[in-house]
């Protein structure tokens, strides 16, 4: 992550070039260059429902990431935030008939609650055992919510159908890819601004600090174990908003958004993308989706390229595509 | 609930055995390169499905069970030690978490792999003839072959604690389990022992994957569903402890048996639950050394 | 390209007093099916079928030299992926038509989008629960067997007054409605359920309920699942030695289950089937069929999955050609009303739910095939009747189909 503060002010850091302080710039306006780029997704990519699962994933990417790339915690159950936000935001639209922006908050909240007691639960471990227990307590979560008689089962949650979005004065087509997609993009880029500003405020401080020392952190009076139940329902309030929207997207919930697979999913994505930072998220998750579109539409073995391109990365691009960038022009 | 009788949960109870047994197992190798690597392999799946496809192929060329029982798991050590020299090695000292996503992208690699050589679909799987059919044990008739298979985890059991125990490399390896640091200090090339720790780790999971076939055939997916219940009986048991793992792996395949006796929809669940107990009372696991860390 | 060429479009359009929807240019059909995964060659052997048929559609010169397209997506079994590829096919392909979905989840998935944007959908998946009205629109058809109709046949088939019959159901929708139907049967023909065992989704050892199981001393025992499931359980219960003194009994038997489990695992096994290539034998239809497919893959013969994607594909563009333009409106008329015999027999639309009225095959799985192809045999046909399906008024559907056709 760029921290501006501890940007040497001398010659030699000027001179060091244009793009470093290109960089310095858009890290003190993080939030508005990455809705800038985001901004002009539906143009480049080859199709908008791709562009439309981009925004979806990689807000699913960025709240891991706060607990993965910021705190250091590793979790393997990160579905269970991304499922019960669907789910909750889902039943709600399709069996009560509840309004789409109620729902949303809803689903925020079940995740957030849910983050709560894995949390409280969790958070006494640490390292492969956080990632164990998270792992089992999300198995659970995947098979409470299949045995639930509204959630579809194994048929998945059909007739999550917001068609149009009405606002005063103004009524969105969402049937409409472009309009769904600057809709969905505007939520996003709410919840980046908040979390952008989390992460720039005293708590990021201490949250990275953890990171680095858990023990000095300790030390110097911080209250670890606070931070980290904080941060943990944070991301799983952001997992639950992703898991919301997708819902919309898709006027549907598969059971699949549960297991543990898709918790694999997006630490891949963090780790593509660049753990730590902002923008690298967003460019993980575009990463893999687009890989996995491209390779699939030429072969049924695109898993096989995936694997590879995941290890080569892990071996050769540990900062991820976005971090090695950032890492080159800033010498960090 | 009609229809339980003694001797059903007496029959219940052998083959939450023969289930534990292939868990026992698996848990073991995980356990060993935890312990001795602090390697998280979450390709382990991987090798236990590359260890039931390996039978398949090894027999075709020689077509003889009690072999292929040998030279399945020194094939599957082999690809094992080819991994960690080439892969993991180089990880070593980045953090725990990265030979943690590089098996786990391994694992995708390899599945893939099987899959463009062997087929999407599973192939069939015989009982060799010698241990077919069911032997009467007390309680009722039980299949031979799981029977067998509960004494070839025993055995394997039973060399790997001498390996352990008596052997001057079983030394190292306790030792490394304890304390890798110092062992390291003390000259031991450490590169070695990694490599075989790691390869010995994946050739019982490449033993348990052959062992298996029989039982439900092959197919690509199946480490996967086997890599979960791995990992929680490594977790139960301790991570790095050996008994740890066979005590775990004895415990859940016994309770998910008894489980679907008593309450089959939480089954599956059951394990889970476990798990979730066990860490919350015991956050090392049950023989795990407690401070076992990031 | 996007929102200004559309834009440009629709105003065209508009203006235009001859404007028809898609008029003109290629019959576009997507084809959503699972190339990875488990079923991949199931879903290879659809598309292989499917352009079998557009191919005849468009030798046949098309509709008015309009020329049929087919555009084949991977699902990856994943319903989440199903709603992406069916949003792709939709927004950026324009398709006219989706045929396609081989698991249940993904047909839903699948269906709920298309009947949103007034797409026709023509499902070639084994489930129950795209007939009912929750799922149901005028745009949903239905071209496979649902499980109800094939536990009507082979517990027809199999089930006598008094006999004992055992069920191993996986726990899932699919599971249940197999052991419904059964139910049903069963007690149709007074045969005594003795009982049933649930199985989660995915077992990998079914040691834990076969003891059970055969504690109830059955006559039959009735495999209620699917796929690896279904051939992981009916080899450990032949291991378990329960083929000596019990009738197994599958609801679908499909061709790729029994060459990856094996004629020894399989052997004597009797299930349902939508189409067995025997059929030739007394159906004109099925020998043409069989014919056409071995001209065009070099010998081989249709498996049952393969053929479903077919005669959905054949028979939208039956339908297309009858309605004489691709107007998905006319278009969804025009099958609804369709008499076709597309691979098996006579066949149509029941009007309430748009499922395929069909026959279904009763087969017995054979050790030893006199031919490498003999795999099975067939062992009785059940005539295609809308007594072997649900009722509509269970389905849920109210008085008309009209009243059930507004998309949600």
């Amino acid at each position: 992550m760029i921290n501006t503060e501890t940007l040497p002010a001398t010659d030699a850091a000027a001179a060091a070039s244009q793009p470093a302080s290109l960089f310095a710039a858009l890290a003190r306006q993080r939030v508005a260059a990455t809705v800038l780029v985001l901004l002009t997704l539906p143009w480049i990519l080859p199709n908008q429902s791709l562009a439309v699962n981009i925004l979806i994933y990689g807000l699913y990417a960025a709240g891991f990431n706060l607990l993965f790339g910021y705190m250091g915690m590793l979790s393997f159950g990160h579905a269970a935030f991304l499922g019960l936000g669907s789910y909750t935001a889902g039943i709600l639209i399709a069996h009560a008939g509840v309004a789409w922006w109620l729902a949303i908050a809803l689903a925020i909240a079940a995740s957030a609650l849910l983050a709560l007691v894995m949390g409280l639960l969790a958070i006494r471990t640490r390292g492969i055992y956080f990632a164990m227990v998270t792992l089992a307590l999300s198995q659970c979560v995947y098979f409470l919510v299949y045995q639930f008689p509204l959630s579809g089962g194994e048929n998945g949650l059909r007739g999550v159908n917001v068609p149009t979005i009405a606002l005063p004065g103004l009524s969105l087509d969402l049937l409409d890819p472009t309009v769904k997609y600057y809709a969905f993009l505007v939520v996003v880029a709410l919840t980046l601004a908040g979390l952008s500003r989390v992460l720039a405020s005293p708590f990021g401080a201490v949250i990275e600090a953890v990171r680095e020392n858990e023990m000095r952190t300790r030390a110097c009076g911080f209250q670890v174990e606070h931070t980290k139940l904080m941060a943990f329902i944070m991301s799983g309030a952001i997992c639950g908003l992703a898991g919301a929207l997708n819902a919309i997207h898709l006027s549907s919930v598969a059971i699949e958004s549960l297991h543990y697979e898709t918790s694999g999913l997006v630490v891949m994505m963090c780790l593509l993308g660049g753990m730590g930072t902002f923008f690298g998220p967003f460019v993980g998750a575009a990463l893999f989706l687009l890989i996995q579109d491209l390779f699939s539409q030429w072969t049924e073995h695109w898993q096989l390229y995936v694997g590879l391109i995941f290890m080569a990365f892990v071996l050769f691009f540990p900062k991820g595509v976005w971090g090695t960038i950032l890492e080159k022009f800033h010498g960090r | 609930m009609e229809g339980i009788t003694l001797e059903l949960v007496g029959l219940q109870l052998f083959t939450g055995l023969a289930l534990g047994a292939v868990y026992v197992l698996l848990a073991v190798g995980l356990s060993l390169i935890f312990g001795m690597l602090t390697i998280v392999n979450f390709a382990h799946g991987a090798f236990f499905m590359v260890g039931a496809y390996a039978g398949y192929a090894i027999y075709q060329v020689l077509p003889n069970f009690w072999l292929c029982l040998v030279a399945v798991p020194l094939a599957v050590a082999l690809l094992g030690m080819a991994s960690e020299r080439l892969l993991v090695r180089p990880l070593y000292g980045r953090g725990i978490d990265y030979p943690l996503l590089l098996t786990y992208g391994l694992a995708y690699v390899m599945v893939e792999l099987v899959r463009i050589g062997f087929g999407k679909q599973g192939l069939p799987v015989d009982t060799p003839a010698l241990l077919q059919g069911s032997s009467d044990i007390l309680v009722g008739q039980f299949p031979t072959y799981r029977l067998f298979v509960i004494g070839v985890t025993v055995l394997v059991l039973g060399g790997l604690w001498l390996f352990i125990e008596r052997t001057s490399f079983g030394l190292i390896v306790r030792a490394g389990a304890r304390d890798p640091q110092i062992v390291r200090i003390l000259g031991v090339d450490v590169g070695k022992v990694w490599l075989i720790v790691f390869g010995l780790g994946t050739g019982i999971a490449g033993l348990a994957g052959f062992l298996s076939a029989p039982m439900q055939g092959i197919s690509p997916e199946m480490g996967g569903s086997v890599l979960t219940v791995a990992f929680v009986v490594t977790v139960v048991g301790g991570m790095g402890s050996l008994v740890g793992a066979i005590v775990a792996g004895i415990l859940v395949g016994v309770v998910e048996s008894l489980a679907v006796l008593f309450f089959p929809e939480a089954a599956k669940v059951s394990m889970f639950v476990i798990m979730a107990v066990v860490l919350l009372v015991r956050p090392q696991g049950l023989f795990g050394r407690a401070g076992l860390m990031s | 390209m996007n929102k200004h060429f559309t834009l440009a479009c629709c105003t065209a359009l508009l203006l235009s007093p001859l404007a028809q929807a898609q008029n003109g240019g290629p019959i576009r059909i997507g084809l959503p099916v699972p190339l990875t995964g488990p079923y991949g060659a199931e879903a290879k052997d659809q598309v292989r079928n499917a352009e079998l048929a557009v191919a005849e559609f468009n030798e046949a010169g098309g509709l008015n030299g309009r020329k049929a397209e087919l555009l084949v997506r991977d699902d990856k079994l994943n319903p989440g992926e199903a709603a992406t590829r069916a949003l792709e096919l939709i927004e950026k392909e324009h398709v006219n038509f989706i045929v396609g979905g081989l698991s249940a989840a993904t047909q839903l998935a699948v269906n709920n989008l298309t009947r949103q944007r007034k797409v026709l959908y023509i499902s070639i998946s084994q489930s129950d629960a795209i007939n009912e009205a929750a799922d149901f629109s005028r745009y949903t058809f239905h071209e496979s067997l649902n499980p109800h109709m094939t536990t009507q046949a082979v517990g027809n088939f199999v089930f006598r007054k008094g006999m004992r019959i055992a069920f191993l159901t996986a726990d899932y929708a699919y599971g249940q409605e197999m052991a419904r139907g059964f139910r049903r049967v069963a007690a149709d023909k007074g045969a005594i359920v003795v009982g049933e065992i649930k199985h989660p989704l995915g077992a990998a050892d079914y040691s834990t309920f076969l003891p059970r199981l055969q504690a109830m001393k059955p006559d039959v025992l009735v495999f209620n699942n699917f796929g690896r499931d279904n051939q992981v359980s009916i080899k450990q219960a032949g291991d378990f030695g329960m083929k000596k003194t019990i009738k197994f009994v599958t609801p679908v038997l499909t061709y790729t289950a029994r060459t990856s489990a094996g004629a020894q695992v399989y052997d004597g096994v009797v299930g349902g089937s939508a189409y067995y290539w025997s059929m030739a034998d007394g159906t004109p239809s099925a020998s043409a069929f069989n014919a056409r497919y071995g001209k065009a893959n070099g010998g081989a013969l249709p498996s049952d999955y393969g053929s479903m994607a077919y005669s959905a594909v054949k028979s939208l563009l039956m339908a297309v050609k009858a309605a004489g333009s691709s107007d998905t409106e006319k278009v969804v008329d025009a099958l609804a009303a369709l008499r076709y015999d597309t691979y098996k027999g006579a066949q149509y639309y029941r009007a309430c739910d748009h499922q395929s009225v069909q026959s279904v095959l009763v087969l017995q799985s054979v050790a030893v095939p006199a031919r490498p192809a003999d795999i099975f045999r067939v062992l009785a046909t059940a005539p295609a009747s809308e007594a072997a399906l649900r009722s509509c008024a269970e389905l849920g559907h109210g008085a008309a189909p009209a009243a059930v056709a507004a998309a949600k």
